[in-house]
């Protein structure tokens, strides 16, 4: 049991998909302008994690080393499928602003990352873990980035304006701000966790 | 054929909203391989091939294959093996074909299959160029053009970033800040300057 804890924990600290392993950021980038859609994106990379982690690790051992990478592919992408019309069907408004962010779940190097690292070589219920810490790593990564965005770029937060009078940074919440935020968020902590 | 469309898909996609910089599909070979100039040219050119190439499979796939049949919801599945499928073809035709280009590409064109910039273009074509259903009038040459200029304003953000990264890597920066983060920051200040373009108008 502690040991599925700690498959768990790694993900949302050391071995953070965002901060320390530095993947992923495409999304992470694109479509932090607001908590909301970053919650959205981080619940639905999530469910593509687990589904497509448990089923991998489920049938390891039947896949053909040489042609895995397509295997994978495909698993990942019947999850992102599902996800892209649940989303339509009962939230099209977080489905119209993740835009194409949806379809393009399916190359999320963190997805491909813990199918060929972890999945394929671990049990399922570690791989559920594993994704579970990831899949929560990621989201809260998300949510951290696009909190300080909404906040400083539009002066709200989950849409709530936070204070009266107050002049918003609209660079922060266009595509330069996504990056200056990213690069000093690293750097901060690349400072405080000592990572090299 | 719509002159002004066929400007700001041109003008659009190198400059206003440039991949990397403004819709930030493509960001791990463009953090990932431009620290040296020529390794980022390679890349580029190679991007441009392979998108140009599935902008036309896939158009081509979407319209007489998906369309016909009512199969939308395969479109991520299908697209995404047939880029990945492609681009171990085009691997073995340069290959056979031209062994320098093939040298110069080296481990980038593999690579190509998970960059998002490729399935991006893809999609963002069936989303922009297809109406209800139906494809727009020249919608298989917009879809070319904007594969071909996305491609091209991939290769221009490399080559500008490569470029500053060399020069950086001989100053004194902290610690923190070395490599990537660094990188983003950098990103960020060209993200700004390319908002300027953002002034034309057709």
């Amino acid at each position: 049991m502690k040991k599925l804890f700690q498959e768990f924990t790694k993900g949302i600290h050391r071995e953070n998909p965002i901060f320390a392993l530095a993947l992923g950021l495409c999304p992470t980038l694109a479509i932090s302008t607001s908590v909301k859609t970053g919650l959205g994106m981080g619940l639905a990379a999530t469910f593509v994690l687990i589904g497509s982690n448990v089923i991998i690790s489920a049938i390891r051992n039947g896949i053909p080393h040489k042609i895995r990478i397509p295997c994978f592919i495909v698993i990942i992408a019947t999850f992102v499928t599902i996800v892209e019309l649940v989303m339509q069907a009962y939230f099209p408004p977080l489905s119209k602003q993740l835009g194409i962010f949806v379809p393009l779940i399916v190359v999320n190097c963190i997805i491909m990352c813990r199918a060929e690292g972890f999945a394929a070589k671990n049990p399922p219920t570690r791989s559920l873990f594993d994704a579970l810490g990831m899949g929560a790593g990621f989201t809260l990564g998300l949510v951290l980035i696009s909190a300080i965005r909404e906040a400083i770029g539009s002066g709200r937060l989950f849409g709530y304006i936070l204070f009266k009078g107050y002049q918003p940074a609209l660079t922060l919440a266009l595509a330069p701000g996504a990056l200056l935020v990213l690069g000093l968020l690293l750097g901060l902590s690349n400072l405080i966790f000592k990572r090299k | 054929m719509d002159l002004g469309l066929l400007l700001s898909i041109v003008i659009g996609n190198i400059f206003i909203s440039n991949f990397i910089l403004f819709k930030f599909l493509g960001l791990c070979p463009f953090i990932g391989v431009s620290r040296k100039t020529g390794p980022a040219l390679s890349m580029g050119a190679a991007v441009i091939f392979v998108m140009t190439l599935s902008s036309i499979i896939t158009w081509c796939i979407y319209n007489f294959l998906l369309l016909p049949f009512n199969m939308e919801f395969l479109r991520t599945i299908s697209f995404i093996l047939v880029i990945a499928s492609f681009v171990q073809l085009a691997e073995m035709i340069i290959l056979k074909t031209n062994p320098t280009l093939y040298r110069v590409l080296g481990v980038y064109l593999p690579l190509i299959t998970t960059n998002c910039a490729i399935l991006g273009v893809t999609v963002l074509n069936i989303d922009m160029f297809f109406k209800e259903g139906k494809a727009l009038s020249f919608s298989f040459f917009y879809a070319v053009l904007q594969g071909f200029c996305a491609g091209l304003g991939f290769l221009l953000a490399m080559l500008l970033m490569s470029g500053i990264r060399e020069r950086l890597d001989i100053l004194d920066v902290p610690d923190s800040l070395k490599g990537i983060p660094l990188a983003f920051i950098v990103a960020s200040l060209m993200s700004l300057a390319f908002m300027g373009f953002s002034g034309f108008k057709f």
